[in-house]
C-alpha cells in the first residue's frame, strides 16, 4: 500500500466553513482572483491554458475540456452559448449537488471565465429540480455576484458583459445527455439529438454551444489564479488534476473525497474507516452505474482514465458505490436495469424495447424463477443495445449487467431456482436491522 | 405572447382574474430569462403546479396560450418529466430513493415501511391530502443513504423510523426541518414556485454541506499539514481559495497530525478487504 498518498481538496475546500456558500467566504478566501487574471487575458489564451491543464470533462466522459471549447466555429457575430449540465443523476454519482450547496460561487466564477474564453454573453445552468435548496443557492449566488460586479454589465470594467440563468429541470435522468439537456431548455421533451452537428457547431437554439460539467467548470478559475502547471503537477501524466471522489455504500465513512486523479480505491478505503465492520469487498463501481462493475481484484487500479480503462471499465463520474459481500448483485444489476427502463426517453428502439425485457428476465432471476438460457439472452439483449443506442443510456444500460455476469455467473445461475433474498437476506445488507415484509422484495422497483 | 385563438375564456383561463394577472405576470418574468419564449415552458409548468397543485387542464391551456403553442404540444412536454403531477398532489412529496445504492442501505425497507404504515402505494396520496408518496431515483446523496426526500429536500441518513415518525409529523401539521435545507419543508406549492425560479429567501437557511460531504476536507486538515497537500501548494498563490486555511472554530483546523502527506491506514487500520 502506497504511503504518502494524500487528498487535493481545491473546490471541496471550503465545505466545512459554517458559511461556506456566500460571496463573502469565497471573497475572504482570494475568489475572483481567476477571473481578476482571466479579464487581462486574451480570450484565446484562457482556452489554450485550458488546453494545456488537460482538465477533462468531470461529467463522465473525460472529452478534453479545452479542446471542446476550441470546437466552435469562428465569431460569426451571433450568439453563442455556455451551458453547464448540473442535472447530476447518474446513480451513484454525488459530488455536483453538495458543490452547489457549499460552493455556489466556484461554478459562478468558472462561468464568468469560461463565457469570456468563448465569446458567450448568456450562459445557463441547467441543475436538475429534485434539489430544491441547491437551486436556491444557485439563484442566491448569481444575484449576489451581480450585485458585486461579477456578472450583469461591464464586468469588474472589463467591458465584458454576462447574463446567467439557472434554469430548474423536471425529473428525468435522460436530460443529463447533453443534447437532451438542450431540448429540455428550450422547453421540450428531454430525448438526444443526432449528432453531428455536435453542440459546439449547432446546439442551444442551434447556436455554436458549449455544454461543461459543473466540476469542469467550477476548475477553471484556479487553473486560471494558479496555472495549468499546478493544475497538471496533481494526477497522471494523461489523467490531470484534481477530482472528487464520491464513496458510498458499505463503508465506514461514506463521503466525498477530492483527491489527484490516479488515486486507487484502496487508499481512499483507508481515509473512509475502510469497510463496514471490516467486511470483504465485494464489487463496486468506479464511476456510476452506467460503468462495468470492478471486484476486490481491482483494489490498486489507479482512478484515472488510462487505468480504468484498460481494467475494463470507465472513470465515469468517480462515483465509487461499495458493496461488501452480504449484497446479491443480481438484486442490484436488477434495480440498476428498472432504473435504466424506467428512464429511457423512448426515442429509440434498441433502448426503449432492450431495456424493457432486459428488465423481464431480470426479475425472474431474481425471484428465483430464471428459466434455461436466460444468461444468454441477457448477453444477447446487451449485445443488441451495446453500439446501436441512439445515445449513451442505452450502452451504459448494459454494463452492469455483462460485468456482473462475467465475474458472478454463479449468481445469475443460482437465480434459476434460488431467490436472492434467500441467498443474500436484504436485512443483512441494509445498514439497520429490520425484519422484510414478505409481500414485495420484487414489486419495489417498479414505477 | 401572442393570444391563442383557440381558446374562447382565453381572457382569464379559468381562472380568478388576480390570480391569472400574476400568472402573466410571472410569465413575462420567466420569458425575459431566455433568448427564445419557449424556454420558459418548464419553469412555466413548475409555476402552475405553484397554483394549482398539479398540472391541471388550466394550466396547460394557459401555457400554450401565454407561448403560443398548442395543448397538445404543452401535455406531451408536461407528461416526459416525473416532477409534473397530472393529477392533484399532497402537500408534501415524500419521496424515498429506491435505486440500487439506497435500496441495498435499507430504502427498500423504509418504503414498505412507509407504504404500510400510510396505506397507500407509489404515486398515491393519503386520504388527508398531506403526503403523496414516491419511489425516486438517485437523488446525488449516496453518501447519506438512505436517503428520503421531502419536497425535494434532503432528509439523510434514514431508518424506518425516523421516516415513520417524518410522515406522522406532516400529517400532523407540525414542522419538519431538512438534514440539508431551511429551518423547515415548505409546501408542495410553495416549492414548485421556487422552481419556477422565484426565490423564496430561504437560500441563507440550513448548513454549507453534511457530515459526509466534508469528510475528505477534514481528513485533510487532520492528516496532511497545510500548504503540504500538494507539493505546488507550498508556492500557492495568494489569496486563492485553497485549502489548508483553517477556519475559526473549526474542529482538527490546525495540523494535529503535521505529516507532510496523509497515511491511508492510520486511522483505525481495519483491513480493507
Amino acid at each position: 500500500m502506497s504511503s504518502d498518498v494524500g487528498l487535493a481538496p481545491v473546490l471541496t475546500s471550503l465545505w466545512d466553513h459554517p458559511q461556506s456558500w456566500t460571496l463573502k467566504t469565497y471573497l475572504d478566501n482570494g475568489g475572483y482572483q481567476g477571473l481578476r487574471q482571466a479579464l487581462t487575458m486574451a480570450p484565446a489564451d484562457i482556452v489554450q491554458a485550458v488546453k494545456d491543464s488537460g482538465l477533462r470533462g468531470r461529467g463522465g466522459a473525460g472529452f478534453p475540456t479545452g479542446m471542446k471549447w476550441g470546437f466552435l466555429p469562428p465569431d460569426d457575430g451571433g450568439p453563442r452559448y455556455l451551458v453547464v449540465n448540473a442535472d447530476e443523476s447518474e446513480p451513484g454519482t454525488c459530488k455536483d449537488i453538495p458543490l452547489m450547496m457549499a460552493t455556489p460561487q466556484y461554478l459562478i466564477e468558472g462561468v464568468a471565465i469560461t463565457s469570456f474564453a468563448i465569446g458567450c454573453t448568456h450562459a445557463f445552468i441547467y441543475v436538475r429540480g429534485e434539489v430544491v435548496h441547491v437551486y436556491r443557492r444557485l439563484l442566491n449566488a448569481v444575484e449576489e455576484a451581480y450585485a458585486a460586479g461579477y456578472l450583469g454589465k461591464n464586468i469588474l470594467g472589463s467591458g465584458f458583459d454576462l447574463d446567467v440563468t439557472v434554469h430548474a429541470g423536471a425529473g428525468a435522468y435522460i436530460c443529463g445527455e447533453e443534447t437532451a439537456l438542450l431540448d429540455s431548455l428550450e422547453g421540450r421533451r428531454g430525448q438526444p439529438r443526432l449528432k453531428p452537428p455536435f453542440p459546439a457547431v449547432a446546439g442551444l437554439y442551434a447556436r455554436p454551444t458549449v455544454v461543461n460539467n459543473v466540476e469542469s467548470v467550477a476548475s477553471v478559475p484556479q487553473i486560471i489564479a494558479q496555472g495549468a502547471q499546478w493544475f497538471t503537477s496533481m494526477g497522471t501524466e494523461k489523467s490531470a488534476g484534481h477530482g472528487i471522489f464520491s464513496l458510498s455504500g458499505h463503508v465506514e465513512r461514506p463521503g466525498q473525497y477530492e483527491a489527484p486523479l490516479g488515486i486507487t480505491l484502496r487508499e481512499l478505503l483507508g481515509m473512509a474507516g475502510g469497510m463496514r465492520g471490516g467486511r470483504p469487498l465485494k464489487f463496486w463501481t468506479p464511476g456510476g452505474s452506467s460503468t462495468p462493475l470492478f471486484t476486490d481484484e481491482h483494489l490498486d487500479v489507479p482512478l484515472d482514465y488510462e487505468s480504468v480503462g484498460a481494467a475494463g471499465s470507465m472513470l465515469g463520474t468517480r462515483a465509487l458505490q461499495i458493496f461488501d459481500d452480504t449484497t446479491s448483485v443480481v438484486r442490484a444489476v436488477t434495480r440498476w436495469t428498472e432504473f435504466y427502463a424506467h428512464e429511457s426517453c423512448g426515442k429509440c428502439t434498441p433502448c426503449r424495447e432492450g431495456t424493457y425485457w432486459l428488465k423481464q428476465v431480470l426479475r425472474r432471476i431474481e425471484a428465483g424463477q430464471g428459466t434455461p438460457g436466460d444468461i444468454e439472452k441477457l448477453l444477447d439483449l446487451c449485445d443488441n443495445i451495446l453500439g446501436r443506442a441512439f445515445c449513451a443510456l442505452g450502452d451504459g444500460a448494459t454494463s452492469c449487467i455483462t460485468s456482473a455476469i462475467k465475474y458472478f455467473r454463479e449468481e445469475f445461475e443460482a437465480g434459476m431456482h434460488t431467490p436472492a433474498a434467500e441467498l443474500f437476506p436484504p436485512q443483512r445488507t441494509a445498514l439497520f436491522d429490520y425484519t422484510p415484509r414478505t409481500t414485495a422484495l420484487t414489486a419495489v422497483g417498479g414505477h | 405572447m401572442t393570444a391563442n385563438a383557440g381558446f374562447p375564456q382565453a381572457h382569464t383561463g379559468g381562472y380568478e382574474p388576480d390570480v391569472y394577472d400574476q400568472l402573466v405576470q410571472d410569465t413575462q418574468n420567466i420569458i425575459a430569462r431566455y433568448p427564445q419564449a419557449r424556454s420558459a415552458l418548464l419553469p412555466m409548468l413548475h409555476l402552475v403546479q405553484s397554483i394549482d397543485g398539479f398540472v391541471s387542464r388550466r394550466g396547460i391551456q394557459f401555457c400554450a396560450e401565454q407561448l403560443g403553442m398548442t395543448a397538445a404540444e404543452v401535455s406531451a412536454v408536461a407528461t416526459f418529466y416525473t416532477q409534473y403531477k397530472r393529477k392533484p398532489n399532497g402537500d408534501y412529496t415524500v419521496g424515498v430513493c429506491t435505486n440500487t445504492l439506497c435500496a441495498m442501505m435499507g430504502g427498500d425497507a423504509i418504503y414498505e415501511e412507509l407504504s404500510e404504515h400510510l396505506g397507500i402505494g407509489h404515486d398515491e396520496t393519503t386520504e388527508d391530502g398531506k403526503v403523496t408518496l414516491e419511489r425516486v431515483e438517485c437523488n446525488a446523496a449516496c453518501d447519506f443513504a438512505p436517503v428520503v426526500m421531502v419536497n425535494w429536500e434532503f432528509f439523510d441518513n434514514q431508518t424506518p423510523d425516523t421516516a415513520r415518525t417524518l410522515v406522522d409529523e406532516l400529517r400532523l401539521g407540525n414542522d419538519v426541518t431538512p438534514t440539508r435545507g431551511p429551518s423547515k419543508v415548505c409546501d408542495f406549492k410553495h416549492v414548485s414556485r421556487v422552481l419556477a425560479g422565484f426565490p423564496d429567501g430561504l437560500a441563507d437557511e440550513g448548513p454549507s454541506a453534511g457530515e459526509a460531504s466534508v469528510q475528505g476536507t477534514q481528513w485533510a486538515k487532520n492528516h496532511q499539514a497545510p500548504h503540504s497537500q500538494h507539493p505546488d501548494t507550498a508556492a500557492e498563490t495568494q489569496g486563492t481559495p485553497r485549502d489548508g486555511e483553517p477556519h475559526t472554530g473549526d474542529e482538527g483546523s490546525s495540523a494535529e497530525r503535521p505529516t507532510g502527506a496523509g497515511t491511508p491506514t492510520t486511522d483505525d487500520g481495519k483491513d480493507l478487504t
